[in-house]
């Protein structure tokens, strides 16, 4: 965001990679790929891959951390050192750290915590390969891993991107987007009751254009919740 | 326990100091308060007490955009401030309100980097913006925001004498564009809150920042706390930011 290109990135109505504005990129959704992990996912959108780990529930310690009448989620957002052009150096960024937070606050209103008096779940997600939307690509792994473990949700997390580019919307930014774009709205939601979960936003938009984009995202990411619990079915048939 | 009184009265629509729900408390913003700082701020929102300071630096310009100064921004809950604030390095909540404080900065287009640029893909000007937590009553992200503007707009550019800094003369003003202000509106009972106490945040659902521009635009959002939000929600949320906003704007 806030960098300018000369390059259109929308020509005919057809953005860089081919797609239709409102059209989001190839998905591609493993569960079960950690056998360590009580439950884990890989996604795919496009280019951008994460993978999530999850452990637990499980005993929380130092004890002292413990919460006496719920449980907590501690999760790490990370990118790998080799998942963009530049490498990343290891160790957990200011941008890590936030992303981590508002995973986790974007995960907790679909578990039930009060089940699980002192213990805590563990997220882990990580980017192997980043080409724009990692944060939701990584919340979409999570959601599956919650579920592949076998954690109870009142209902799956989807999350995906949102954007403008000369007057258009668009979704599932790719990177180059997320660069040029002039705005980037990544939400995350529990589909059944169109509960947001995560919301953040940079760019420049009047509210009116904040709202079309919401309902948008809304709408496509029945998609991606379609996709996921078919993945999960699928592991069940076998 | 306290809790308990807070969330009855917000339930009825009352809050423990007395103040309508879209009422913030009287702000008080001070500039010029630091002297070694090239910029600074004060702002006081009832208890919450926020300094920034602005330092300026010599460095080189991200290769990205070779042709741009840069604005780094950071936070710091000092133990000082709260008897929840620990030493150490920034922890998840600093880091947070540093990058959303930065943001509303950035997105708003509110320095002009362009003008920052001493030598194309080697040299240029460092913003550094930070924020210092004095004292903790709630809101946090709307009054550093607010001292960090009112701190640019007091920001004095450094003379340069063959490539040093002469930190006692000042060559021009920071360029600025745009003044961008956040205001950050709490949820709870279906009911929408502004300005915070610290009690009252410990209690809402969720909140959600955002930074609103002089034409009404957004440049940044936020969402924080356990619950999720509806899209109605957000959108009442947005417009109460937005009509909020225009009442702080006057006080700079």
């Amino acid at each position: 965001m806030g960098m300018k290109t000369d390059e259109k990135l929308i020509v005919k109505g057809k953005r860089l990679d081919g797609r239709k504005p409102d059209e989001i990129r190839e998905i591609e959704m493993k569960v079960g790929v950690i056998p360590n992990a009580n439950g884990s996912a890989q996604v795919r959108f496009g280019n951008t891959i994460a993978i999530a780990g999850v452990y637990g529930p499980r005993p929380l310690f130092p004890k002292h951390r413990q919460e006496s009448d719920r449980a907590i989620i501690q999760c790490r957002y990370n990118m790998a050192p080799f998942s963009v052009e530049e490498r990343v150096r290891p160790g957990p960024s200011r941008r890590a750290v936030e992303i981590s937070k508002v995973t986790r606050l974007a995960l907790e209103p679909a578990l039930f915590l009060k089940d699980y008096p002192e213990m805590v779940v563990d997220v882990y997600i990580e980017i192997l390969q980043a080409d724009g939307s990692t944060r939701v690509t990584g919340i979409n792994a999570a959601s599956l891993a919650l579920a592949d473990a076998g954690v109870p949700m009142k209902d799956l997390v989807v999350a995906l991107s949102g954007g403008k580019i000369d007057d258009t919307i668009i979704i599932d930014l790719c990177g180059k987007e997320d660069n040029y774009s002039e705005a980037d709205i990544p939400i995350a939601f529990l589909p059944r009751k169109k509960e947001i979960t995560l919301l953040q936003m940079d760019g420049q938009l009047t509210p009116q254009e904040i709202k079309d984009i919401l309902k948008n995202i809304l709408k496509t990411g029945e998609t991606v919740y379609k996709k996921q619990k078919e993945v999960l079915k699928k592991k069940y048939e076998k | 326990m306290r809790s308990g009184y807070v969330l009855k009265l917000l339930e009825n629509g009352e809050r423990i100091d007395g103040r309508k729900l879209d009422q913030f408390r009287d702000i008080k913003v001070e500039t010029d308060i630091v002297q070694r700082a090239e910029g600074s701020a004060r702002v006081k929102i009832g208890k919450t007490d926020v300094i920034v300071g602005v330092k300026t630096e010599i460095g080189q310009p991200f290769a990205d955009m070779p042709n741009m100064g840069i604005l780094k921004t950071g936070a710091e809950f000092t133990p000082i401030a709260s008897p929840d604030f620990e030493s150490g390095p920034p922890g998840e909540d600093a880091t947070e309100l540093a990058r959303v404080v930065d943001r509303g900065i950035r997105e708003s287009d509110c320095i002009d980097l362009e003008k920052l640029c001493i030598k194309e893909g080697e040299k240029a000007w460092e913003i550094y913006v930070d924020v210092h937590i004095i004292n903790h009553d709630g809101n946090l992200i709307d009054a550093s925001t607010l001292a960090a503007v009112a701190a640019l707009k007091k920001t004095k550019i450094p003379k340069l004498e063959d490539d040093k800094i002469i930190r006692d003369k000042f060559e021009k003003k920071l360029p600025l564009l745009h003044t961008p202000i956040t205001v950050t509106v709490g949820k709870i009972f279906d009911k929408f809150i502004v300005d915070p106490l610290k009690e009252e945040e410990d209690v809402f659902d969720s909140k959600l920042s955002a930074a609103v521009m002089e034409d009404g635009k957004i440049c940044a959002l936020q969402k924080s706390g356990e619950n999720g939000l509806s899209l109605e929600d957000i959108n009442n949320m947005i417009d109460l930011a937005v009509k909020k906003s225009k009442e702080i704007r006057k006080l700079l």
